[in-house]
């Protein structure tokens, strides 16, 4: 079928060899709002209200914003009087730790590394990735599913999508965990060989956020499965979830520490 | 009851439980389609509401009966009807009699909330249980098989158990078991601001942020009478076509990966790639989500050289459906792959690009124009055969189809705002939105009170398809499977909610 392969090396050219070099793919891609403290007023409660998910709660005067629960609706920096929350392009957000996730005023000095140090040595080479579902929206999914098309080209990264969970490295996971996705899986975890790595793909994953509260909906990956990296965005794009996995074989730092952007 | 509650301009009738079966009788005779059935309470009473189109450009026809919980089953009488009243015995506590399969379907077996998520009292508690297996119709035989599939099933899919009962290649009977990813959305609307629940609705389902926002935000203005101005209404379908598009390319990716024809399927997911990118630049948003609102957009778009930006997209997007037509290997596993009658199409409630791949020409952009759509030309392609084949013809055409809608919204675009101001009103309000998205028909339902949200319907277009597509599995083989399953261009957030 000649007229195929004429199509495949055009699409050959589409391919973006980043992080190495060429384009991210995200251009105009909004990430998580910036918050700045100092333009922040003490008696304003107004983010807070306006965020859907419950991520910024205001105590003592001072706002906390955990980006776990963010959903990068931009409502807050819609409604902030005082321009203290703005827009921005910060999409990579994968972290090691949880609590890096939450904005806190003071750096604590460098953040964990051991458990990017731990794996890196056996994994180095390639990475076999099994996904689960737990009850998405299918966003992530369609943001997962576009590392495999020519743009992203995932494999060249060495890092692949396995249906067996007896040979995957890492588990990939989106959704909040609803009721009776919880045994299937568990059971795919238990399945891994070790040493394996968990993914929470996604704001639902990290936290529930938006779908906890409800009767159905579940809390995500905390205190279900170790979690290795943590990486909220709804959806994280194709870029931010090529970090993460990055992140994961120490191949690229992490961005975010203590909720500062660019800390890492 | 009372003159606030507006529901659009659905022509309403009220019936009594007694009545209920020979109504349908008549309505089914006349050629009329149900499109829905929901439950809700008001003042502890039960009311069901059957929605139905009478025809293009007619109003619809609201059936609307107060009963106590239990009431006479329509499910012989409209099979459609069939899986729109096993929800409302699994979540709202109904019980419908004279059922050909009262089984559950949204609450799994093995699985049980203290009292119904959207019963009288509404929701307390949480789901919890453990895993049974699924109430079916026992296949026998001495060399029958049994093949249970997923939950988690291979690659990066949604999440559905399937279960199969075949003799060597050939299915006898499919059984595809979902609601795995049931999120109890429509409860989780119930207590927002209506006007800030918008979020909830692009998370409905992913690919369908539009459709599903677009919806929402047409049922609460309906409700509360807002006009949408010009400009909003242009960037409406600009909004809704990009999503069809990048959707449909991602269906023919697909599509020709079930066939094995690499090439043709990375081309299809690249074209898919490149539409994601031109709405990030667009709008700040892969899913083009964060724009809709109640009573416009949230910030205006310079969409005025979408034309430009699309070209090379647009060029290369005809030379792939061109050549995806002209290859041999690809089209002979679609024709005959799959069939669905125009009967059981009808019957069954199949919608979108599946329902007119079986000849039913109906699409709601042209038979109950919302937004822009009644400004702007387009055809609505139709097919009688049926097959694979023919749902790939109409997707690929409505392909083209929604380009031709991007290039004439984008030209017509005059300067204007883009967001109505509107007191949010109190008291009691109903309305209902729809929209036609990539996979067909989308209802919600909204009942509003002191500006809060009380009941939220949704009807989702996977939630009708996946009632047809067992029909089009039975007596298949195997090696089909999935090229039909691709063909219908399924998701399953959508339909579990
Ligand atoms: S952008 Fe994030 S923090 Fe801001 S309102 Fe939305 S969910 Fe809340
Ligand atoms: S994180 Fe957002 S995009 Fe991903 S599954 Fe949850 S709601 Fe959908």
């Amino acid at each position: 079928m000649p007229v195929w392969t004429w199509t495949g090396l055009k699409a050959g050219k589409a391919a973006t060899r980043w992080p190495q070099r060429g384009p991210d793919g995200q251009e105009g891609v909004l990430g998580m709002p910036r918050w700045d403290p100092a333009a922040c007023r003490s008696d304003c409660n107004t983010c807070a209200a306006a965020c859907p998910t419950g991520a910024i709660t205001v105590a003592n005067g001072t706002a906390v914003v955990d980006y776990g629960r963010c959903i990068v609706c931009q409502r807050c920096v819609e409604d902030c009087p005082e321009g203290a929350m703005t827009s921005s392009y910060d999409w990579a957000f994968g972290v090691r730790r949880r609590e890096d996730l939450i904005w806190t005023a003071a750096l604590d000095g460098p953040e964990g590394q051991q458990v990017g140090k731990r794996v890196a040595r056996s994994l180095r080479r390639s990475l076999h990735i099994r996904h689960v579902d737990a009850g998405s929206c299918n966003g992530c999914e369609s943001e997962i599913s576009a590392l495999d098309n020519p743009f992203y080209n995932l494999h060249r990264l060495g890092i692949f999508f396995t249906p067996s969970p007896r040979f995957a490295d890492l588990l990939m996971v989106t959704g909040p965990v609803t009721a009776p996705m919880r045994e299937p899986l568990l059971a795919t975890w238990e399945a891994m060989p070790e040493p394996r790595l968990v993914l929470a793909t996604g704001t639902c994953a990290v936290s529930g956020a938006p779908m906890d509260g409800g009767y159905a909906g579940g809390h995500g990956l905390n205190e279900l499965l170790p979690v290795d990296v943590w990486l909220p965005g709804c959806p994280p794009n194709p870029a931010a979830l090529i970090h993460a996995l990055l992140l994961l074989l120490e191949r690229m730092p992490q961005q975010v520490q203590g909720g500062h952007y660019g800390a890492g | 009851m009372s003159a606030a509650m507006t529901y659009n301009d659905c022509e309403r009738r009220q019936i009594s439980a007694a009545e209920l079966t020979a109504v349908a009788t008549d309505c089914i005779a006349a050629g009329m389609r149900f499109q829905m059935a929901w439950h809700d309470w008001e003042e502890g009473v039960c009311v069901v509401r059957y929605l139905i189109s009478q025809g293009n450009r007619v109003p619809f026809l609201l059936l609307e009966l107060r009963t106590d919980e239990t009431l006479p089953s329509l499910a012989a009488v409209v099979p459609l009807l069939g899986w729109y009243e096993r929800e409302m015995q699994d979540l709202g506590g109904l019980h419908f009699t004279g059922h050909p399969e009262p089984y559950p379907l949204v609450i799994h077996e093995g699985f049980s909330l203290p009292r119904p998520a959207l019963g009288r009292e509404g929701p307390e508690g949480h789901l919890s249980g453990a895993y049974a297996p699924p109430t079916m119709p026992e296949v026998r035989g001495d060399q029958v098989q049994d093949l249970y599939w997923g939950p988690i099933r291979a690659d990066v899919v949604e999440t559905g158990e399937f279960h199969f009962s075949y003799i060597g290649e050939a299915i006898l009977h499919y059984h595809p078991r979902l609601f795995f990813k049931h999120r109890g959305m429509e409860a989780r609307f119930a207590g927002q601001r209506a006007e800030a629940a918008v979020f909830l609705a692009e998370r409905v389902s992913g690919v369908g942020s539009v459709g599903h926002a677009l919806a929402y935000c047409q049922a609460v203005e309906s409700a509360w009478s807002i006009e949408v101005p010009a400009r909003a209404q242009l960037l409406r379908v600009i909004l809704a076509e990009l999503e069809r598009l990048y959707n449909h390319f991602h269906y023919f990716g697909l599509l020709a990966k079930t066939t094995t024809l690499k090439v043709g399927s990375a081309t299809g997911f690249l074209l898919e790639e490149r539409v994601k990118q031109v709405a990030a630049q667009l709008t700040g948003s892969r899913f083009l989500r964060s724009l809709l609102t109640v009573g416009g957009l949230r910030r205006d778009l310079q969409a005025e050289h979408l034309a430009s930006v699309l070209e090379n997209i647009i060029d290369e997007g005809e030379a792939y459906l061109t050549r995806l037509h002209q290859t041999a290997s690809h089209l002979d596993r679609l024709m005959g792959t799959g069939i669905l009658s125009k009967e059981a199409a009808f019957d069954q409630g199949a919608t979108g690009p599946v329902a007119r791949a079986s000849g039913l020409d109906r699409d709601l952009r042209r038979d109950h124009p919302y937004a822009a759509y009644s400004h702007l030309r387009f055809n609505v392609p139709v097919r009688e055969k049926g097959d694979a084949m023919a749902r790939s013809e109409v997707r690929a055409d409505s392909l083209r189809e929604a380009i031709a809608l991007l290039m004439q919204a984008s030209g017509r675009l005059k300067a204007g705002p883009v967001r109505a101001e509107y007191t949010v009103p109190q008291g009691q309000q109903e309305g209902l939105g729809w929209t036609e998205t990539p996979r067909g028909s989308l209802y919600y339902s909204v009942r509003i009170r002191d500006g809060r949200l009380e009941r939220v319907k949704i009807k989702s277009p996977s939630f009708s398809n996946w009632r047809v597509f067992p029909l089009t599995v039975h007596g298949t083989n195997m090696m089909d499977y999935a090229i039909n399953e691709a063909s219908f261009g399924l998701t399953i957030a959508g339909c579990d909610r």
